[in-house]
């Protein structure tokens, strides 16, 4: 298996869908055949359409707020001694975290297939808050799945989601959580795709949901390239990149432009969910050697028993609380592009509270993981090496768990 | 010699009707009581689809997952569902069954070795609703290597030029999705609508042999008559649910109701 340089790992898929051979696909009902080729004309037409392309950086500009902050954690920096930690504050977009671009790219391709409602899956409530936003500017109807162990723990997402305009639907199956949300969206697709368009929250699903996420969040390291190259007059010779991983929307987008440079120079750290320390739960298939299987229509490492039946996760992040990975992380994690590792419940948290208290950011849970790695690691790097930390979503959605976990203090300070 | 999938949907041509296909989940709500259930409907129905149950199931409508859901809780492992087939075929021997399920379990299972074992247990025929044309054309070679039905599946949203290429490569039956659902949804669409999608896909070959499902009750069966042959799934899962509910027994209750369907469409 192997990565090709100069393709954008989008479209290194095969005929199929498949990266490397074997992971992602379009493993789904006979009825969706037609609608998923359908966007796939769209997207392969769009994606090459210049207009196209104007009004989407016109949209990134103007209404998503791009380029989000590039800055040094100083103080962090001293504390942890050892290499410098850089973040690319990812939560200063509109509403709050990299979801908006994903949202933004799927409105823009319901409006051109003439599409009057959109769906999508939510679990930490952001995709689900963005697409609500979305298609709330481009006059779109929307409804969000959202699972309701994560309705209760995410309350102030779900209050911004009602307040676009759009259509909370509660899922009570399974776990209630992410997972569960993605396979109640799908069905509702499978019942309305003649009529409605999906938007996948993540990386995850049928290919082509995977090559339209990873285009979108690709923003991310455009952005990064240039502020770097601005900051240090080229790309750094010791740089590495961490960011957390749930679907792995994120860290794709934040990696994607360093593909192709070689990994001593761009290292990719992915941070998966380990859930609480003393669980057998977690959300961490790369990590901890799960089996292939197939969930959401695609081929990925994903929880599963001997039987396939998917296993049900546990972490404090209801954004990376999903069995699965995205085709695309299984792909760089088989070919050695990237490295993976998780952080427990307790990690992300101690995490947390040393950005805070060091720095002017208030990472969410999500990234609070990816910090934790990095920190750990910062140590025993050089001076002249640089991390760059993808802080990806802001605390304010995670302000009800972080007061009953760390006390009301962190949930006021900065 | 002909497999008993074929001779079951002829025998009812013979007849004059469409052939019966009942859908029930192998553990609803245990692994023996889903044995009752195939026996006590097997007089009536003439093909037996056994819904191999799934946790993240994203075409099964609400009253399939719950007995899906059901069936995983009560401890169904992939092994038992061999059983229970194999357990029914000692007693109907030429009473057809298929598998219906989601390829994830066959994936973990292994293609050949789940293929193996469906042959032991006296399997027939095989829906696997997440795999695809063209993306079964491997595994659907390997059924009929071993003379076992891979059902293709088609829907209102199958493209003719598809719908052409997926029926050249079918095997002795197909089965054409009613409408754009889940399983189990109200039937939103006429009959007419229904039967003239039925129509054009017989057209392009006559001679195979295609079943309509979703959305058939008994509210709904005897105006598809004229199909090669209907499947009911939902109407029965739902019919445990309720038994068990009011603490009924579902074995006599389901019977009941498969022969009320079969007096349909006599």
């Amino acid at each position: 298996m192997k990565l090709k340089k100069g393709i954008p790992v989008i479209d290194q898929g095969d005929k199929l869908g498949f990266w490397g051979g074997k992971f992602g696909g379009n493993f789904v009902p006979e009825t969706l055949k037609k609608p998923i080729e359908d966007l796939e004309i769209l997207f392969n037409k769009l994606k090459k359409d210049k207009n196209f392309i104007n009004e989407r950086d016109k949209y990134f500009k103007n209404w998503i707020g791009v380029p989000t902050r590039f800055i040094k954690l100083e103080n962090l920096t001293n504390y942890v001694g050892g290499a410098q930690i850089w973040s690319k504050v990812v939560s200063d977009a509109n509403g709050g975290a990299h979801k908006i671009y994903n949202a933004t790219v799927h409105c823009l391709l319901a409006k051109r297939s003439g599409k009057k409602v959109i769906i999508g899956d939510t679990g930490a409530g952001y995709a689900g808050k963005m697409l609500s936003m979305a298609a709330k500017k481009f006059g779109l109807k929307c409804k969000i799945f959202m699972g309701a162990k994560d309705i209760s723990r995410q309350q102030p997402n779900v209050k911004a989601i009602k307040k676009n305009g759009a259509e909370v639907i509660p899922v009570n199956s399974g776990s209630q959580t992410l997972v569960d949300a993605v396979s109640e969206c799908m069905r509702y697709w499978v019942a309305n795709c003649d009529t409605t368009a999906m938007c996948v929250g993540s990386t995850v699903g049928p290919a082509v949901f995977v090559r339209i996420c990873g285009w979108s969040t690709s923003q991310i390291s455009r952005e990064l390239k240039d502020q770097l190259i601005d900051k240090f007059g080229s790309i750094p010779k010791k740089l590495k990149l961490y960011n957390c991983v749930g679907g792995g929307s994120s860290s794709f987008g934040f990696w994607n432009e360093f593909m192709d440079y070689d990994k001593n120079q761009c290292e990719f750290i992915g941070v998966e969910a380990g859930g609480p320390a003393e669980s057998k739960k977690h959300a961490a298939p790369l990590t901890y050697g799960s089996k292939i299987g197939i969930l959401h229509g695609a081929a990925q490492y994903v929880n599963q028993n001997s039987d396939g039946q998917i296993e049900e996760t546990e972490s404090i992040s209801a954004g990376l609380d999903y069995p699965g990975i995205s085709p695309l992380h299984c792909f760089l994690k088989d070919t050695k592009r990237a490295r993976y590792t998780a952080a427990s419940d307790e990690e992300a948290l101690i995490a947390y509270k040393l950005v805070t208290k060091f720095e002017k950011l208030k990472p969410s849970l999500e990234p609070s993981h990816a910090f934790s790695v990095a920190i750990k690691e910062a140590k025993k790097f050089s001076k002249d090496t640089i991390i760059v930390v993808n802080s990806c979503g802001d605390a304010y959605k995670d302000k009800g768990i972080i007061e009953k976990k760390l006390g009301k203090k962190y949930v006021k300070s900065n | 010699m002909s497999n008993p999938i074929s001779i079951a949907l002829k025998k009812a041509n013979k007849e004059n009707r469409p052939a019966l296909l009942t859908y029930t989940v192998a553990g609803d709500s245990s692994k023996k009581q889903s044995l009752s259930i195939l026996k006590s409907i097997s007089k009536n129905a003439d093909i037996l689809e056994v819904g191999v149950p799934h946790n993240t199931p994203v075409a099964d409508g609400s009253q399939i997952q719950t007995s899906a859901y059901r069936a995983i809780k009560n401890g169904i492992k992939i092994n038992d569902i061999f059983q229970v087939v194999k357990d029914f075929k000692k007693l109907e021997k030429s009473k057809p069954i298929i598998l219906m399920g989601y390829y994830n379990m066959i994936f973990q299972y292994g293609e050949n070795n789940f293929l193996k074992k469906c042959k032991i247990s006296g399997v027939n025929g095989l829906i696997v609703v997440d795999l695809p044309w063209p993306e079964n054309k491997n595994f659907a070679k390997k059924c009929k290597d071993k003379s076992i039905c891979f059902i293709q599946l088609l829907s209102p949203t199958t493209t003719n030029k598809r719908l052409k290429r997926i029926i050249q490569d079918s095997h002795e039956m197909n089965y054409l999705i009613s409408m754009l659902s889940t399983t189990g949804g109200k039937l939103k669409v006429s009959p007419h609508e229904i039967l003239k999608n039925y129509k054009k896909i017989k057209r392009i070959n006559p001679r195979k042999k295609t079943v309509i499902g979703f959305g058939i009750t008994e509210k709904t069966i005897s105006k598809l008559k004229s199909a090669d042959g209907l499947v009911v799934g939902s109407a029965i899962c739902k019919e445990i649910t309720k038994s068990l509910k009011s603490r009924q027994n579902p074995v006599i209750n389901v019977g009941k109701l498969v022969s009320r369907l079969k007096n349909k469409i006599k």
